[in-house]
């Protein structure tokens, strides 16, 4: 269809400056994976409900199914892609690794990211808190004790 | 079923004079578009209706928290995260951080909106009842200027809003001074985390002696809109708080609402569960 509308949208995506193109409404979450092949960004349900998608923009965590391409002109993004430095894993990568954090691993981007994040606020949260800051990722393999387990060790590294 | 884009555009207009004059120039052809959490989720499904949609994501003059001498006012672009992060709010206005807390889960609360919770009209959001709490009124724009709408008159019915084609939620104005209220907000869901209510109870009342000088109840999914139940209020102001008063408020109560059986709960468990959500508020006071 040559009238339907079409935006080209500037953005920093794991530090690196792209353009992005696409209806003002396609997912942020297809547009990663489609446009950028950054297909460590999970779709699961695709409405808001697992954060299989979580990515950051300018540092806050997001479901990236629910952003439209419009919103992120002139913002940082964040995927799972851009969380180790080089060859050098991020702590909560390291700690999902050690503790057994992952399994299918389909929820790992989006728990990292979400964890990531947390970390970022509170440097040293509590059992509940780590609850809490991933009560939007859902998991249904290794029944949440591991992950909780994972991020509480990556704060002590 | 995924929706068909091409049915459909997102804008984005320069600043809020032009947003406000797009709506004016063509009334009903627009509808606004915040955080997307609600109208993605509707786009992804194939019930969002096409059309054109205006963002405001980007329009600062909504965003932000201002802390008066007798109000505190939220722009509607205010997101849950800032509502809990504002000490001002956990201070004065403590029911709505708990509102934004328990509505979703952090990356919903980035990006959901205040405005948009209202203007979403859902009666079982959770933000509303908390809003009444703190006698909340709401700042309308539009080209021809600045309308205040108290809130418990702001919705008319069932997705029916006290708001012209060509307005815009501009901000939402809360009460200070009630933080020597006895205070109260209770969510029942399926389970705390992301579910959306079966229903949702605020409460807040101001005693001295065994006297009740003033009260505020609210409740969200027992009727077509969110309600204060004045009625379930008159029971007990100017009143002592004693059995016969607590007896006749939640008696009152069931007067105030009108709870429907649908996907999450029963008429007859909503209306059970709130005169108890009621009964335990007024037992504590």
């Amino acid at each position: 269809m040559s009238d339907a509308p079409q935006v080209s949208v500037e953005c920093q995506v794991n530090g690196s400056t792209v353009v992005l193109r696409g209806h003002p409404m396609d997912r942020l979450l297809a547009v990663l994976r489609l446009q950028l092949g950054l297909t460590g960004t999970k779709e699961g349900c695709g409405e808001g409900e697992c954060g299989a998608c979580s990515v950051l923009i300018d540092g806050k965590l997001v479901n990236s199914c629910l952003v439209p391409l419009l919103h992120v002109r002139h913002t940082s993004i964040t995927t799972i892609e851009g969380i180790a430095t080089g060859d050098r894993l991020h702590a909560v990568q390291e700690a999902f690794i050690a503790h057994g954090g992952a399994q299918c691993g389909i929820c790992t981007p989006g728990m990292v990211l979400a964890a990531v994040s947390l970390l970022a606020r509170n440097p040293e949260p509590s059992l509940d808190d780590v609850r809490t800051a991933l009560a939007g990722n859902l998991c249904r393999c290794t029944g949440y004790m591991r992950i909780f387990t994972s991020v509480l060790q990556a704060c002590r590294q | 079923m995924r929706s068909f884009l091409p049915a459909f555009d997102l804008h984005e207009p320069a600043d809020l004079p032009d947003a406000l004059g797009i709506l004016a120039r063509e009334p009903g052809q627009w509808r606004p578009f915040a955080g997307g959490t609600d109208l993605m989720v509707l786009l992804e499904a194939g019930k969002l209706p096409p059309g054109r949609y205006l963002s405001l994501w980007h329009l600062e003059p909504l965003r932000g928290i201002t802390v008066g001498d007798d109000e505190i006012v939220l722009g509607a672009l205010t997101t849950y995260t800032e509502v809990m992060e504002s000490a001002a709010l956990r201070s004065e206005c403590p029911l709505l951080c708990r509102a934004a807390a328990e509505t979703g889960g952090v990356a919903t609360q980035n990006r959901g909106t205040i405005g948009g919770n209202i203007a979403n009209a859902s009666p079982a959001a959770d933000t509303p009842p908390a809003l009444l709490i703190y006698d909340a009124m709401v700042d309308l724009v539009s080209v021809r200027g600045v309308r205040r709408v108290p809130y418990d008159r702001f919705h008319l019915g069932y997705k029916q809003m006290d708001m012209a084609r060509d307005e815009l939620i501009q901000a939402v104005r809360v009460r200070r001074g009630r933080s020597n209220w006895l205070q109260s907000w209770r969510k029942v869901g399926t389970r705390r985390a992301q579910a959306i209510s079966k229903l949702c109870f605020a409460g807040a009342l101001e005693a001295s002696g065994d006297i009740v000088h003033d009260v505020r109840i609210a409740f969200g999914s027992v009727a077509p809109t969110v309600v204060r139940a004045a009625q379930a209020e008159a029971a007990v102001r100017g009143r002592p708080l004693d059995g016969d008063t607590i007896a006749a408020s939640t008696a009152a109560l069931a007067r105030d609402i009108s709870p429907i059986d649908d996907l999450r709960s029963t008429a007859s468990y909503r209306l059970r569960v709130a005169q108890n959500l009621l009964q335990q508020f007024l037992s504590n006071g």
